[in-house]
């Protein structure tokens, strides 16, 4: 017999280490074509920490995003960055573009207000060029900064440094604390379908809500959400690395036996939403959530399960071997 | 023993010495440094190694490498015409199907060997013709949405 439930499950999640000491640096230098190369020591593993470093750096200098290249590939030379985890990069990185892009604007404009003869208070920067406020006519193209800059003997590089703070006011009456790391909130609902007879769970629908201060790139918040969906029915319902635990009998050593999800185990319906409450220390308000997309749905689905055909599975995967041996054990109690 | 290996490589022909328990894998990426068929597992159960025999998607990492000779075999590295990429790869482009990416190149060509045979595929057929093919980062949902678009006409082929 096929049993439908449905489950809940809320969630939260920092980005990076709440105890400080979780630091990211970035560099801007203006090349010689005034393009710009933004250098930085986190890695891009699919997420588009690429994409959404570049935008901020773009945003903050008024620059096309195809003016700006990314570096991050080698490791001598590349800057201190504890690394790509706990959705760290946009919030922690991006803070750090942040200030190494205005640092760079202040550069500029003392730059630029040296060649025209003017203050650099004096100075706007907007739409590729640098100009006089009062006199909009009065400026240099990027192209010509960069030009100007490099065969003249000068160098124009922006550095900045992030590190959130160590959480040092905790109260432990009442836990109190000003959360200068992020923390970004889910909720996650699951309707699956269990087959009774060969305990096969099916999850039909997701739909999920995030809190996630700000959607640098939405797309991008898309292809997380929606991964990150796919990892956690992977964790629900398939991968595990030791099925027999203490036991190592059976122990997975391939994808044939170590199950992670397809296509085929896609939800008909994926339905998702993006809240925005800015924060006050995000890069434009924005918090890190991409690791919170995977420990969503594992607890809705099991939630499901339990509504489906009135079992807990305390836990994780919920293999149909899991399902039918905990059917087996209440029906003969 | 190497023996010569002749087959049309993205419609060119090739010789290559190949031994005989080389792989078209191994051909593809050690001898003619056509890089784009993943070595994911190394013994088909992920699909990241995906290239088309003849317009089917089979697993060069199985396909031993003396086995196609004469015959056509097609890898991303032959979809785009003079600089300007294929229907698929824009529609993966633009609708973020590609993550990490290592599963990009075979989801392209299951779903082109499925669309050359069935333009307007349903939901399920789509789903079925990339379930062989295995994505970590979990882009189902994109990759989805990027075929659905080429069928429905959005991304017309780029004129020579």
């Amino acid at each position: 017999m096929k049993k439908r439930g449905i489950g809940i499950s809320c969630n939260t999640h920092p980005a990076g280490l709440k105890g400080g000491g979780d630091p990211s640096q970035a560099l801007i230098r203006v090349k010689l074509d005034g393009t710009l190369d933004l250098v930085i020591g986190a890695v891009d593993i699919g997420q588009g920490c690429k994409t959404i470093l570049r935008q901020i750096a773009a945003e903050e200098l008024s620059v096309p995003l195809e003016a700006i290249t990314l570096s991050n590939f080698d490791t001598d030379i590349g800057l201190m960055c504890t690394g790509t985890f706990a959705s760290r990069v946009t919030f922690i990185d991006g803070n750090a573009v942040i200030r190494a892009a205005r640092d760079l604007k202040d550069k500029i404009k003392r730059f630029v207000g040296s060649q025209l003869g003017v203050e650099p208070e004096q100075l706007e920067m907007a739409d590729n060029r640098v100009f006089v406020r009062d006199n909009p006519e009065k400026g240099m193209s990027m192209a010509a900064i960069g030009a100007a800059a490099n065969w003249g003997g000068a160098i124009l590089v922006g550095t900045g440094a992030f590190t959130p703070g160590a959480g040092q006011d905790f109260d432990p009456e009442t836990g109190k604390m000003t959360a200068i790391a992020s923390l970004a909130f889910g909720a996650c609902v699951a309707e699956v379908e269990v087959d009774t007879e060969t305990g096969v769970v099916d999850v039909l629908k997701l739909v999920q809500v995030y809190e996630i201060g700000r959607a640098i790139n939405p797309l991008l918040c898309k292809g997380q959400i929606n991964g990150g969906s796919m990892m956690g029915i992977s964790f629900a319902l398939t991968e595990n690395l030791f099925p027999y635990y203490p036991a190592v009998d059976f122990a997975p050593e391939t994808f044939s036996d170590y199950i992670l999800t397809t296509a085929a185990d896609m939800p008909k319906e994926m339905i998702y939403d993006i809240v925005e409450v800015p924060h006050p220390n995000g890069p434009y308000g924005a918090k890190g959530f991409s690791e919170m997309t995977a420990s969503a749905a594992p607890p809705a689905i099991l939630s499901a399960i339990h509504d489906a055909i009135g079992v807990w599975i305390t836990d994780y995967p919920a293999t149909p071997e899991v399902i039918l041996r905990a059917l087996e054990a209440k029906s003969t109690s | 023993m190497k023996y010569i290996l002749s087959f049309v490589l993205n419609g060119q022909p090739v010789d290559v010495l190949a031994e005989p328990t080389d792989t078209l894998l191994d051909v593809l990426r050690e001898k003619l440094r056509v890089m784009s068929p993943k070595r994911g597992c190394d013994e088909g159960d992920c699909g990241a190694c995906t290239v088309l025999l003849n317009g089917e998607p089979v697993r060069s990492c199985l396909t031993l490498a003396l086995s196609v000779a004469g015959q056509e075999v097609m890898t991303v590295e032959g979809l785009s015409k003079n600089g300007k990429l294929h229907p698929l790869q824009r529609a993966f482009h633009e609708h973020y199907a590609a993550q990490c990416g290592f599963c990009t190149p075979g989801m392209i060509l299951a779903a082109k060997a499925l669309l050359d045979k069935n333009p307007h595929p349903t939901r399920e057929e789509i789903v079925e013709a990339i379930s062989g093919n295995l994505c970590r980062c979990g882009t189902y949902q994109e990759v989805l949405e990027a075929v659905q678009a080429v069928a429905r006409g959005e991304y017309a082929e780029v004129k020579e």
